[in-house]
Parts: structure tokens; sequence; C-alpha cells
């Protein structure tokens, strides 16, 4: 069947413990995921959602596996728009694996179908999610406040 | 400094016309195997090869197993770095605006 993925990957200097905590902590979240926050027990079979700054559900779905500090598996069905919702569910999947001093972070998010316009839209969402996490992790201060500066500034 | 030397892979990586073709077909089609790689271009197989490995060490390609096969995927990531780095901070309305303004001299020459 055909699909579509992407594989983001980033070397984020910190803990595999820390980098966990990191993508589960609803506060935190919302310091480098523009406002957002996800929502969920973080356990196989709970229910999870992400939601915006002022409280609409973007996306939501299920854990599928939680393996802290390893791996997470997120069954996932976008919410807000009905063209990407119509889609049905993506699968989108975090690997923490430690390399020396970093801690190697993959997020890979698959749908079945090709093209695809979930994963058309989140693809330019995640790198600045994860470029403002290893900001702020390795920095303690994110990169980007705002995830479209370029438009809003014109 | 490790900060600086994955900046400098990064931008070795990117010094090479036939890497930023392979980056350029990802960009067009994610998820390819060294052979459908090689058909667009016009080199061995082993430097392809070679080409990859560089890629992959400067992150800017990631590679999935999927049975016998090893996938090819473009990371974004480190260009969103370089692109916060050493582009939005230097006034990127200005950049812009002289940008359009060489593409439309340079179409009129051509």
């Amino acid at each position: 069947m055909a699909r579509s993925t992407f594989v983001y990957v980033t070397y984020i200097r910190t803990t595999p413990e820390q980098l966990w905590s990191a993508l589960t902590d609803k506060e935190f979240m919302k310091q480098y995921w523009f406002g957002s926050h996800c929502e969920s027990e973080w356990t196989a079979g709970s229910p999870w959602k992400l939601v915006s700054g002022d409280g609409v559900a973007l996306d939501a779905g299920e854990i599928v596996e939680a393996d802290p500090p390893r791996r997470l598996v997120i069954r996932w069905r976008h919410q807000s728009k009905p063209e990407l919702a119509v889609e049905g569910d993506s699968r989108c999947t975090m690997e923490l694996e430690p390399t020396g001093t970093a801690v190697k972070l993959s997020i890979t998010h698959t749908i079945e179908r090709e093209p695809s316009k979930l994963i058309a839209a989140v693809s330019g969402g995640w790198p600045k999610v994860i470029s403002n996490l290893k900001s702020l992790l390795e920095t303690g201060s994110i990169a980007l406040r705002d995830p479209y500066p370029v438009e809003k500034a014109g | 400094m490790p900060e600086r030397r994955d900046t400098d892979l990064l931008f070795k990586a990117l010094a090479d016309p036939s890497r930023r073709k392979l980056l350029d077909l990802l960009h067009a089609h994610d998820g390819r195997t060294l052979s459908e790689l090689c058909e667009h271009l016009d080199m061995t197989r082993q430097a392809v090869t070679q080409h990859l490995d560089v890629l992959v060490t400067a992150n800017l390609v990631a590679t999935v197993r999927r049975g016998r096969e090893k996938l090819h995927f473009l990371n974004p990531v480190p260009l969103q770095e370089i692109y916060e780095r050493w582009i939005a901070k230097f006034e990127t309305r200005r950049l812009k605006a002289l940008d359009n303004l060489k593409r439309r001299l340079e179409k009129t020459n051509g």
C-alpha cells in the first residue's frame, strides 16, 4: 500500500530521561511547541491529544507503545481541519537513543496513503518544534517564539 | 566544541553540487533506496554511497531499514537550525526584497 513518511532526526545534548520528560511534560512542552501541549497518561492504551494554546484539540488518538525513556508510539488523527481529518489515522514514533554525550531523537510520522495532506502539514511544523526543543534543553532558551515569524512581520 | 563541529560538517556537506542534488531528489520524493537515487545521477554507485555518507554524518539524511532495503530520508532539522542561526536574525524582510530584485533583473536580462 502507498505510504507517506517523514523521518526527522536531531542530536540533543541531554539525557534520555530528561528528553523523555521534555516530550511528555505539559508545561515544559508549551515552551517549545508554540503554546500547544499534549495531554495523556503516556501509557499504552491511554488517550492522547494535542491541544493548542487557546484550547482547541488539534489532533487526537492514543498511545500505542510507551517504553520510557526509549520509545513512544502514538496513533495520531487530525481533528480541526476537515481535509486533514478525512485522511484518518497516522502513526508517530519517537525513538530516543543515547550516543555519547547526546541523545539521538528520531521522529517518524507515517500514514498509509500517498500523497498525504496531513504529512505535508505536520512536516512543516516538526523541524521548528524539534529545533526549539533542542535549543531549550541545551541553552535554556528557545530559538523561535513564533512559528511563522516572517509572514507576521510583513 | 561539539556545536562548531556540527556546523562545519553541515556546511561541508552542502558545499558540493552532487550532494545538493541528492537533497533536491529527496525533497522531491522522500524515502528512496540507493539504486533509485543512482538512476538520477551520472556517477558510480560507490560515489553516490560516499556522498550519502557525508550527508548522513552531517545529519542531513536519515536512513531507515525496511526489510532488506535501506531508505533515505531528507532530514530538514539541521537546515532549520541554519535558518534560525544564519538567516532569520539577519533581517529576512530586506533580504527577501533584494532577492526579488535580483530575480527580476536576471529574468529580464536572460
